[in-house]
């Protein structure tokens, strides 16, 4: 039997952390709603890296102290938030059109299922979901120059989220290129997922375990 | 002279009628135009189909408007709010929901204001979205065919307006509010300010008079935190 604990890898702001280290200065970037938006914590501001809002704030700023808030400064998942110098405003067309026109650098958001061919299933978990809300989902994942996911890397009951094919209705065919799990970092490859690092005491076996889709190393 | 400003929501309210189609700016509880959809309510109008990006939020504008059992039908990206009250209409069958992504609302109603009835975007290829679309192919990739989006009226909350109607709008106050100003056949404004023709620096009007038909100052001063 195997009595070995498993390691359980990155915590949620240990997976944020990881994610902002490969975002480099000068690119524009949209973090989604939930685990994704962590990540401008861990990008120092001294690194200028531009973020973009969905509902047209480019140049956001960290989350302001209580008695600082400005009521008409919102992000799109309705928190307060602050401009940095530089910063600017635009309509909710011209918003989109950032996302649309291929000019964010890379979008990060959270997912459901990530299948090995970059199929993203993120805005609906049932064909008859009474009234699903997909907001910006589908123009970020078609739109972004890069699409990365972050989340963990099975349910809580240990359902699969790295899978062959999406089982949830899709957001965007073939967007994904890179998945920030708490088990590790994956590209999506011609060859399927690619094993990029492992987090600390992880090994590929238990990766392989709790993934449906292949996990390839470049060995 | 060109006074597009109103003394009363019963001049700003002229001429809406059952089953129009209303363009409602807004994003999260910033740029709502809530005294607004309290006057529309007001003049009793039914069967409305109501573009918004959410299924309302607090308990006044689209809120009430649903409450009241005046929308037929919404067209919205994300029908969630920190209310419960779309979910129980939509649940009861007495509301009607086509779910759009954002960009693409906000797309169509772009080009319903620039004259444009169609046009092909890569957002939902392969989805939900795009079942019973057009999908052709272009440099490569497959896009879907989304039409226009267009208004009978818009209702718009701007920071400052003068009497030609050009308007400013204030922080993420701006969201859908001047692309939505552009796709209606009336479009009115409930403005913080109103100041003389001339006094808004002309490199910084956002919605130029143009696009704008009725002109209400209600200074009700900060969305709630």
């Amino acid at each position: 039997m195997d009595a070995k604990p498993q390691a359980k890898g990155w915590d949620r702001l240990q997976m944020a952390e990881r994610a902002a280290q490969d975002i480099p200065e000068g690119w524009y970037v949209n973090l989604g709603i939930g685990m994704p938006t962590a990540i401008a914590d861990y990008v120092p501001l001294d690194r200028e890296v531009i973020f973009h809002s969905e509902n047209g704030v480019l140049g956001m700023g960290p989350k302001p102290p209580e008695d600082q808030r400005d009521p008409w400064l919102i992000n799109a998942g309705k928190q307060h938030v602050t401009l940095r110098k530089g910063g600017s405003f635009v309509h909710h067309a011209d918003s989109f059109a950032m996302i649309r026109g291929g000019h964010l650098d890379l979008c990060v958001l959270g997912a459901f299922e990530v299948a090995d061919n970059g199929d993203i299933a993120n805005w609906a978990t049932s064909e008859n979901d009474a009234a699903p809300a997909v907001g910006g989902a589908m123009d970020l994942a078609a739109g972004a120059k890069r699409l990365w996911v972050i989340m963990d890397h099975t349910t809580k009951s240990g359902g699969k989220k790295l899978v062959r094919k999406c089982t949830y209705p899709l957001t965007a065919l073939g967007a994904v290129k890179r998945v920030i799990t708490n088990l590790g970092v994956f590209d999506v490859t011609d060859r399927g997922f690619m094993v990029v690092e492992l987090a600390p005491g992880v090994t590929l076996e238990q990766v392989r375990a709790q993934s449906d889709a292949e996990i390839h190393t470049q060995s | 002279m060109i006074n597009k400003i109103v003394q009363n929501m019963a001049e700003a309210m002229a001429g809406v009628k059952d089953g129009m189609t209303v363009l409602l700016g807004g994003f999260g509880l910033v740029g709502q135009p809530n005294n607004l959809v309290d006057a529309l309510i007001e003049t009793g109008v039914k069967d409305l189909t109501v573009v918004a990006n959410n299924a309302g939020g607090g308990t006044t504008g689209l809120t009430a408007l649903m409450e009241h059992g005046r929308v037929r039908k919404l067209v919205c990206s994300f029908p969630r709010s920190n209310n419960t009250i779309f979910e129980e209409l939509y649940r009861a069958g007495k509301i009607e929901l086509e779910i759009v992504p954002q960009g693409t609302m906000a797309e169509r109603i772009r080009a319903a204001g620039a004259g444009v009835g169609a046009f092909f975007t890569p957002t939902g290829v392969g989805t939900k979205m795009a079942e019973g679309k057009e999908v052709r192919e272009f440099n490569g990739r497959k896009m879907v065919m989304e039409y226009a989006l267009p208004g009978d009226i818009a209702l718009v909350e701007a920071w400052e307006a003068d009497r030609w109607g050009n308007l400013t709008f204030k922080l993420s106050g701006r969201n859908f509010n001047p692309v939505m100003a552009t796709a209606a056949k009336t479009t009115i404004v409930q403005t913080q300010h109103i100041v003389e023709l001339g006094a808004l620096d002309p490199q910084h009007i956002m919605c130029p008079g143009l696009y704008v038909d009725r002109v209400i100052h209600i200074p009700y001063g900060d969305p709630p935190f």
